[in-house]
């Protein structure tokens, strides 16, 4: 760990920047009590990047990942995605941006139980409303790329846990998404098959995606350029690892 | 999302819980075969009795004597100044235009005696009309010859039941039969009509109807029935016939009752008892649809995790709402379906069980089940559909 810097927040605004995150606040209010899950949050995250989120139970980075997939809104701050303000946006609008910018993987995979791979992987295509003949072509290369042609007919019951969690990555990038994000993308895999889908996943960052990863495994972590860590809903240090 | 993808996805979770589903679709197809048989009864029961009514002809006028909205007589005591129908009103009726036949009635009860055989029937007075404006037909002999009004002679004619109770299989032409006090000669026998309604009409006598007023100890006659060509209008003909008797009158001192208005109002009453069974099967269907809201609302819970994945997909709120729509809605569809076939199916049945009874399925009922189990499925949809649509995506993603 020799050559790390810490970079400042303030990132200069002529850098391209994909994601930048000012002053976010999220708390949540449970009966009488309150979780503050987010503190004044502020990121820059350019265009390529890879990036580990990393930190205790509870310390906020579901939270912060789902803020940035647009499924949460800040209670405060700014949120600007592509040079655009996101958090002024309706739900239809944000539904799109998802939908052609943002890739989600999970822990537990969230395949539609009774849709085979190759339908778990053309339903992103089919929420946008692809004709049917461009679709076909798509997902039969995805299929290809993830190495899932075999198992194409097959629902998710009749597949292992890393053949489901490459079907989520196939669902995640079918649209190219600028960013991917993982919540605990190897959670319920064994270390192994993690690590073959950790492969899969820098590979999508090689060719050019962004990906922000939140695990809780300090190897995997380490592989990321930049590491973030939480404590408490607030980034506590900011790490770029130059290697 | 294209509709026709909308549609796989909503059937494909249909057939995921196969028997589930069809339980539930189940409900609604019960509900459509109930509403289906007993409106197909219904609808044949309207049919059977317009039959019953039309066999007459359906181009026949009745005039009555007296302008009363409701029947009956005047009260007591208070003179009429209404002019009693005549028979040169029926002769006059004749006369105008389309009319082909007019037949004044006078009827009442009488003993019929032939040879010691007597029998209590109805005996109608009439005309020569009479066979063409009720489509009688003779059977053996004449009818009734035509006659000027003032001397009709004794003829009789005889219902087919009432000459074999009286001659068995004796031949009646020419014999005297005794009808009150007076005597009468057969001319001829009518063929068998059958029943109206419960009542034999071949248990009948037709005389002159001068020779009933005179039987019955009236001066007037108790109907003019008119019949008219086919085609034309019986509201022109109504007018015509009103214009005649008022000049002749005075003054409008008479009812006229179109066939036309009398089956119009006959109509209505059935059509009102065919919804009112129709309403009856419309209970079952509500179950039905309340079926369908219990398992739509089951689905959504079930599948939180999936709304919550197809949100984080980029699906908009509106196409959840959908998708889970289409759902309830092709549930329901299919129900319909099914309970149509069930219903026709059921009715066919029955009318191959029981020939007479009436079932009569109309193609429209049959498009209205469709739409209205289509309309069940969508309103049923609504609440776990908007539900759906309604969840917060993070919430949804955390469900076990
Ligand atoms: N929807 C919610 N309602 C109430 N509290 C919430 C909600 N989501 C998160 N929290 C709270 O916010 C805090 C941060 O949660 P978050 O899920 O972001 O943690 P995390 O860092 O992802 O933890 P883990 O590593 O266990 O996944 C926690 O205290 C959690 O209880
Ligand atoms: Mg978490």
């Amino acid at each position: 760990m020799s050559d790390e810097r810490l970079i400042s927040p303030d990132i200069s605004p002529l850098t391209s920047s994909l994601i930048s995150l000012g002053g976010i606040n999220r708390t949540f209010y449970l009966g009488d009590s309150q979780v503050h899950a987010l503190r004044d949050v502020n990121l820059t995250i350019t265009s390529g990047e890879y990036i580990a989120v990393m930190g205790p139970s509870g310390s906020g980075k579901s939270t912060l990942l789902n803020l940035l997939g647009l499924l949460d809104r800040p209670d405060e701050g700014s949120y600007k995605l592509e040079g655009r303000d996101v958090t002024t946006l309706d739900a239809d609008e944000l539904a799109a941006v998802r939908s052609e910018r943002i890739g989600f993987i999970f822990q537990s995979f969230h395949l539609v139980p009774r849709l085979t791979a190759a339908a778990n992987i053309e339903l992103p295509l089919v929420l946008s409303g692809f004709p049917k003949a461009d679709r076909a072509k798509r997902v039969s290369q995805a299929l290809q790329e993830y190495g899932l042609t075999d198992r194409a007919h097959h629902r998710p019951n009749e597949l292992s846990g890393g053949q489901r969690q490459r079907v989520a990555i196939a669902r995640a990038t079918i649209l190219r998404p600028a960013v991917l994000l993982a919540d605990e993308p190897t959670g319920n895999l064994d270390r192994s098959t993690g690590e073959e889908v950790v492969k899969l996943l820098e590979k999508l960052n090689a060719q050019g995606m962004t990906l922000i990863v939140v695990t809780h495994d300090q190897a995997l972590g380490a592989r990321a350029r930049r590491q973030i860590r939480m404590e408490d809903g607030g980034v506590v240090s900011d790490i770029v690892s130059a290697k | 999302m294209l509709i026709a993808d909308a549609g796989r996805f909503a059937l494909q979770a249909i057939i995921s819980h196969r028997l589930r589903s069809f339980l539930t679709l189940l409900g609604i197809a019960v509900g459509i075969a109930a509403v289906i048989l007993l409106t197909s009864i219904g609808e044949g029961v309207h049919q059977f009795v317009l039959k019953e009514f039309t066999q007459f002809g359906t181009n026949v006028i009745g005039v009555s004597p007296g302008k009363v909205k409701t029947g009956g007589q005047p009260p007591t005591g208070i003179p009429t100044t209404a002019r009693l129908l005549t028979m040169e009103d029926a002769e006059s009726l004749k006369q105008l235009p389309h009319v082909t036949g007019s037949t004044p009635t006078v009827w009442g009860n009488s003993e019929v005696e032939n040879n010691g055989r007597l029998r209590r029937t109805t005996i109608y007075g009439v005309d020569a009309d009479f066979v063409r404006v009720f489509s009688a037909k003779v059977q053996i002999g004449s009818f009734l010859p035509r006659e000027g009004a003032g001397d009709s002679r004794a003829f009789v004619v005889l219902g087919s039941k009432l000459r074999k109770e009286l001659f068995g299989t004796e031949n009646p032409l020419g014999a005297r039969v005794r009808i009150g006090g007076l005597h009468f000669r057969v001319i001829g026998v009518l063929a068998p009509k059958g029943q109206f309604l419960g009542i034999d009409l071949d248990d009948t006598a037709y005389i002159p109807a001068a020779r009933a007023l005179e039987l019955y100890n009236r001066e007037g006659l108790m109907e003019i029935q008119v019949l008219y060509t086919e085609g034309t209008s019986s509201a022109t003909v109504a007018s015509a016939v009103k214009q005649r008797l008022a000049l002749r009158h005075g003054h409008e001192d008479f009812t006229i009752t179109t066939q036309e208005d009398m089956l119009k109002t006959l109509s209505n009453i059935l059509n009102i008892l065919t919804m009112a069974v129709g309403a009856l099967g419309g209970i079952s269907l509500l179950v039905g649809s309340v079926g369908i809201v219990t398992i739509m609302t089951i689905s959504v819970t079930e599948r939180t995790n999936e709304i919550g994945l197809l949100v984080a997909l980029g699906a908009r709120q509106r196409t959840i709402l959908g998708l889970f729509l289409s759902e309830s809605v092709i549930l329901a569809v299919l129900g319909g379906v099914l309970g149509l076939l069930l219903g026709i199916g059921l009715a066919q049945f029955l009318h191959l069980l029981m020939p007479n009874f009436p079932v009569h399925t109309p193609w429209s009922f049959a498009l209205i089940a469709v739409v209205v189990s289509g309309v069940i499925g969508l309103l049923a949809g609504v609440l776990p559909a908007i539900s759906a649509s309604r969840l917060d995506p993070i919430d949804a993603l955390r469900a076990e």
